[in-house]
């Protein structure tokens, strides 16, 4: 049987979301481990640009259109899913871990009575030994659990195919293959009245006024940075290095910072260059989402602050101190050149 | 109009208080090494359930799925506002994952005469998996509306709610019956009740039909056994590890404006910034 990887291919107004380029590129790499083919499974109306998709990764789009799908709805798109799946019999189905993953593939999972796990951070192929039974070739889930505390590998053994959600921004992007095309086939589902039960009646979408997934320089402030004078020196740094801010759990929760920049576990993760912790103790809440980072500099009063553990460079001191020093040390070096 | 309502809750660890010995070396949890506390977002889900019933009357069921000690869990809930409550506890319901648990609680709530909403909360903090809602509403055959942080409207056919989208909110509309997962957004729960508190204190779970915790195993919802517990879950646990996360190649650096200079400027030559 042909070990094919199925992923979920997520569309927001006809735009491709990241996970899923994410993801496609991931299941390129363990499709090369298994020798099988990756399925991108397109759900939506007149969507565009599908056989480029080739270029993360896919080799065939599966393109489910249907008005109906316009809007992401529960019940259609799990009946879509549920179809396709039993149609083209993947052996791994993947899904982004976002407000549309998590609420589409636990139904699609419980109607097919598949095992699955939410919220990965790393997926691999590998064996799983129960007992006297040796299984090949498994999707071994990797996820945080317990708050983050403890990683657990996941695998589901006796349900092909394997499901898992996995989180957006913890899957680098390796390589764009330019010119390459999937094939793409249209499949069919039709939709009884019992099916669209959901009526959206507005849709709000706010911009999102920083994209710290992207950015090459990350200024973090935690509860150290409590403080409207300290905000306003760490906003006229990020203005000098051309950096993003975005914070801890806590200084959000505190009203400093929007929700689009909250790094973590529970925020985004992010891969700068560089970042910098301002008044950051370094929870593992918190160092999940950061240690992608080329280099990370930390600065905090505490010499026993656990964030000095994963920091390249450590300045013990107070943010009131050391930020004021950091602007006039940076100015002077752009005076000088 | 009144509706039946039923709210799903869990008994969880306090993950916020993570101790030395909580994980089993086989790789599960210790659960009585640590806190148990209801888990946030589900007495969200039940305070929801509370103000639907003050406003326009009904019942609400409340059902756990856990260890005896969970019926702690089931007793606040009564103390909070709910009528009626019900655990499932069985040795053959022990380290079931989402799908046996959602077959579990799905089983139960079939045994209830009728139901217009089911209330979840939108994830336990011991799995933050989400998935037990969607699953328990794809078991019972009805509709899903996941994230809910308002409901803007109800009458006895239908129910408008906000729902977050991730980066916005949508509103929609669906026919009852339906599920709703609640997130922490919608409220904040309301305190037990002191008189109710009184007078439930030496309320216990009790098998059969009568009382106001129902003490439930597989046979009283008739589950089948190869469909819970260990046996009916299709997810293993192949390791776990702590996480230790450590940067090996580190550099002191003074808080003065020379040596911040130096590291600026170091980080320039290396293209970090520019
Ligand atoms: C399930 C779960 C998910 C979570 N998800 C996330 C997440 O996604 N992201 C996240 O960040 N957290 C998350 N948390 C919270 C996390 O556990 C920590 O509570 C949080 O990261 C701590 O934030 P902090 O470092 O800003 O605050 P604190 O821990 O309060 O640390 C403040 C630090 O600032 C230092 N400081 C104080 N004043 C100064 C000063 N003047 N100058 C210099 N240093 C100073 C102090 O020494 C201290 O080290 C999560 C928690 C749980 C349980």
């Amino acid at each position: 049987m042909e070990k094919n990887i199925m992923v979920f291919l997520e569309y927001k107004k006809g735009k491709l979301q990241d996970v899923s380029k994410e993801l496609l590129s991931k299941a390129r790499t363990l499709a090369k481990k298994l020798g099988s083919k990756v399925l991108g499974l397109a759900v939506g109306y007149n969507l565009k640009n599908l056989p480029e998709l080739g270029e993360y990764g896919a080799d065939k789009i599966i393109y489910v259109s249907n008005k109906e799908l316009s809007l992401y709805r529960s019940l259609p798109f799990a009946k879509v899913v549920i179809s396709a799946i039993l149609h083209y019999k993947p052996y791994i189905v993947l899904f982004g871990a976002t407000h549309v993953g998590r609420d589409l593939a636990p139904r699609v999972a419980s109607n097919l009575q598949l095992g699955l796990t939410a919220d990965c951070t790393e997926l691999k192929i590998g064996d799983y030994r129960a007992g006297k039974i040796l299984y090949k070739d498994q999707l071994l889930q990797i996820r945080p659990a317990w708050g983050g505390n403890i990683i657990a590998t996941i695998v589901s053994p006796e349900s092909i195919p394997s499901m898992a959600t996995v989180r957006e921004g913890v899957i680098a992007i390796d390589e764009i293959t330019p010119g390459k095309k999937a094939d793409v086939e249209e499949f069919c589902v039709e939709f009884s009245k019992q099916e669209l039960l959901t009526e959206i009646i507005e849709q709000s979408i706010e911009e999102k006024d920083v994209d710290l997934k992207g950015a090459k320089i990350v200024i973090g402030a935690g509860m150290g940075a409590a403080d409207d004078h300290i905000m306003e020196l760490i906003f006229n740094l990020a203005k000098l290095l051309k950096a993003e801010v975005g914070g801890s759990r806590p200084i959000i929760d505190a009203g400093y910072l929007s929700p689009h920049r909250q790094i973590g576990q529970t925020g985004v993760t992010i891969r700068p260059n560089l970042y910098i912790a301002m008044g950051i103790s370094g929870q593992i809440q918190h160092l999940v989402g950061i240690m992608n980072s080329k280099r990370i500099i930390a600065i905090n009063k505490d010499p026993e602050a656990p964030i000095f553990e994963v920091a390249h460079y450590r300045i013990v001191g107070d943010l009131k101190d050391v930020l004021p020093m950091m602007i006039k040390a940076y100015k002077g070096i752009l005076k000088k050149s | 109009m009144s509706f039946n309502m039923v709210v799903l809750v869990k008994q969880v660890p306090d993950t916020s208080n993570i101790v030395e010995d909580a994980m089993k070396p086989d790789g599960t949890v210790n659960r009585d090494a640590l806190p148990a506390i209801i888990n946030p977002e589900d007495l969200c889900a039940l305070e929801e359930a509370i103000k639907i019933k003050e406003n326009s009357g009904g019942t609400i069921t409340v059902i756990s799925m856990g260890p005896p000690k969970a019926e702690d869990a089931l007793r606040y809930c009564l103390c909070m506002g709910a009528d009626k409550a019900i655990l499932l506890s069985d040795r053959k319901f022990a380290a079931s994952d989402t799908l046996a648990t959602s077959y579990t609680l799905a089983k139960a709530i079939e045994k209830l005469p009728c139901f217009d909403i089911i209330f979840c909360g939108r994830q336990a903090i011991d799995g933050d998996t989400a998935q037990v809602g969607p699953q328990v509403a794809e078991k019972l055959n009805i509709n899903q509306l996941t994230y809910v942080f308002n409901i803007a409207q109800l009458t006895k056919e239908y129910i408008v709610v906000k729902r977050d989208i991730g980066d916005g909110y949508e509103v929609c509309k669906s026919p009852l019956p339906v599920l709703l997962t609640i997130s922490s957004k919608a409220n904040t729960p309301r305190p037990p009740s002191v008189k109710r508190a009184m007078a439930y204190k030496n309320l216990k779970a009790q098998k059969g039909d009568n009382g106001l915790i129902l003490l439930w195993d597989h046979n009283s919802i008739g589950a089948d056994p190869n469909r819970c517990g260990l046996k009916g879950s299709k997810t293993r646990v192949k390791k776990v590890e702590n996480v230790v996360l450590k940067t090996f190649d580190k550099k002191d650096i003074q808080p003065t404006l020379d040596c911040i200079s130096g590291l600026l400027k170091e980080l320039m030559e290396d293209h970090i910034i520019g």
